[in-house]
């Protein structure tokens, strides 16, 4: 089976030589939910941002290809990006609090996307989005549409900013994070939802974390990452049976165990870094003599 | 809890309907002000000059808050003062405001270059004093209505400008933007459709305050005699002219200070009431 997103050779750069994603490879095949981790700062999120076209303004794709069902991003206009992006793929993003117009009702900020960009009647959307608020659990759907963000808690809102990814049923949902900004409970909750979701719909799911914890309940593949360089990308059940990189193994030990919750926790140690960081200066190395 | 909110709702209640009010009665004396001045402004009767207020002895009826050195009424020419410093407020303080809140939207949500040049007109803007500035301006202009509506807009938009954009960085920076982005919308779409109703309530403060500023420097302009000309009665021309008297006749100044001063501050509470119903928040 062809992948539905296939990322090669992806270089991404903060000004004109600091490199931040160094010639990344990333496939998803449809309906596949791959976790993609990493410390703060590898450049997780900037993959995601990348195939969104939503990366900072400093930040620029230098090389590679991001294909996305058959279109390359990269060589698409402007344009008829932003409509294959707002048509296929979408984004739950990392904080709930400000991923909501604050001066908007909820009902509009799920409807108007489908009836600005893909051309909906209010009707049909409206109907859409009361149906897709009964779906991620929230009660009285009818009275929430008519509310403002800072009248819901942040699970809610969480869940909101899920139905309304889903609402355009598209083919690719990038997670940013979204777990991070809720308690524990909460957290549960919305990974449930998460992977519920996208079970029903048949979604691509790339799911950017730092827990290790997550990725092996809801992921079937996952990518290590540090400083922008893919160490290890592999289906689950072999990472965790055998993780081939010294990094991915230390990550491992760091990550806490359900089965023996009071085992103590090793840091990653400082060798196994340094070894990391050198590998990353070859990497650059080599690609300065390419 | 709902005690709590609702003794602050009645508080700020108290507040728009006081300054609303002033307004109000304001813009009546300004709209039928041939009609309901006691006397025409600019008739001038050496035989009945500073009169007291009505309720000294020596006042006359006719004349309830008495009359100037030259015998003109202190109330007709206030009611007629009120025409210049209300369409100054409304024509200039929209104006500002336009001019200063988009250019600061712009630079504060698209950064980049457009950033860089607004941001630099604002900080040479800034550099210069104000009053100076404005009489120099009026200078070239020359003097009039329209001179000092430009006068103002070309001072004042900074105002507008520094604020808005800070503004818009900060919303700009929101995961909701980078929301709209991806479900397709244009930059320029976004920023009107999503940031805008974002700093509207801030807009609405500014341009309140800044009415107000337009009342003040209108009456600065007039009060060194660089306002509309001396036949239309103005605040500013009432204080200037009280200032010489203010030893034998009081009056002459307080009471276009007073006004002013209510109207200032009037504008500037009128702005936060509204700002307290705008906000979706607060609400």
């Amino acid at each position: 089976m062809t992948p539905f997103l296939q990322i090669s050779n992806l270089n991404v750069t903060l000004g004109q030589t600091h490199p931040i994603l160094r010639s990344v490879d990333l496939t998803l095949s449809e309906g596949e939910t791959r976790g993609l981790v990493g410390e703060s700062g590898a450049g997780k999120s900037m993959i995601g941002k990348a195939i969104l076209g939503t990366l900072p303004s400093a930040l620029r794709v230098r090389s590679g290809e991001i294909v996305l069902d058959g279109e390359d991003l990269q060589r698409l206009a402007d344009k008829d990006r932003r409509r294959v992006i707002g048509a296929k793929a979408a984004l739950i993003p990392q904080d709930p609090l400000t991923a909501l117009n604050p001066s908007k009702r909820i009902g509009v900020q799920i409807t108007n996307r489908l009836v600005d960009i893909l051309g909906w009647r209010r009707k049909a959307a409206e109907a859409r989005a009361i149906e897709l608020l009964d779906e991620v659990h929230i009660p009285n759907p009818d009275r929430v549409m008519r509310a403002y963000p800072h009248e819901l808690s942040g699970g809610m809102r969480q869940r909101i900013l899920i139905a309304a990814a889903f609402a355009a049923e598209p083919k690719l949902i990038i997670a940013d994070e979204p777990t991070t900004a809720l308690d524990v409970t909460a957290q549960k909750q919305v990974l449930k939802l998460i992977h519920e979701m996208q079970q029903r719909h048949g979604t691509s799911l790339l799911f950017v974390t730092h827990d290790l914890g997550v990725v092996s309940k809801i992921c079937q593949s996952l990518t290590v990452l540090y400083s922008g360089l893919v160490l290890e990308s592999t289906g689950v059940d072999e990472f965790f049976a055998t993780p081939r990189h010294a990094y991915s193994r230390a990550l491992l030990q760091a990550t806490p165990k359900y089965t023996d919750p009071d085992a103590s926790l090793t840091p990653v140690p400082d060798p196994v870094i340094e070894a990391t960081q050198r590998e990353v200066q070859m990497f650059d190395r080599k690609q300065a003599h390419v | 809890m709902v005690d709590g909110r609702s003794l602050v709702t009645r508080k700020m209640g108290a507040r728009l309907w006081l300054s609303g009010g002033w307004l109000v009665l304001l813009a009546l004396a300004a709209l039928f002000a041939p009609w309901i001045s006691p006397q025409d402004p600019l008739a001038q009767d050496i035989f009945a000059s500073r009169l007291p207020p009505f309720w000294q002895s020596g006042a006359e009826p006719g004349f309830p808050l008495g009359t100037d050195s030259l015998g003109r009424d202190v109330l007709s020419r206030m009611i007629h003062g009120a025409r210049v410093a209300l369409g100054v407020a409304l024509i200039a303080g929209t104006l500002t405001c336009l001019v200063g809140a988009s250019l600061g939207l712009i630079a504060g949500y698209f950064r980049g270059w457009p950033d860089l040049v607004i941001s630099r007109f604002i900080d040479i803007w800034m550099a210069f004093p104000p009053v100076l500035f404005s009489i120099l301006l009026i200078a070239v202009l020359g003097t009039g209505l329209t001179s000092i509506i430009i006068a103002i807009v070309v001072i004042d938009w900074t105002r507008f400008a520094r604020v808005i954009r800070a503004e818009a960085i900060g919303q700009g920076a929101m995961d909701y933007v980078v929301s709209a982005q991806v479900a397709g919308r244009k930059r320029f779409d976004t920023m009107i459709r999503e940031v805008l109703p974002n700093v509207l309530p801030t807009i609405v403060v500014l341009l309140t305050l800044e009415m107000g500023i337009a009342v003040i420097i209108e009456a600065i302009l007039s009060f060194v005699n660089l306002s509309i000309s001396t036949d239309q009665p103005t605040w500013g021309g009432m204080i200037s002219e009280g200032r010489i008297s203010i030893h034998q006749a009081w009056w002459v100044l307080i009471f276009p200070l007073v006004s002013l001063f209510l109207t200032v501050l009037s504008f500037s509470q009128l702005g936060e009431g509204l700002k307290d119903r705008f906000d979706p928040v607060l609400r």
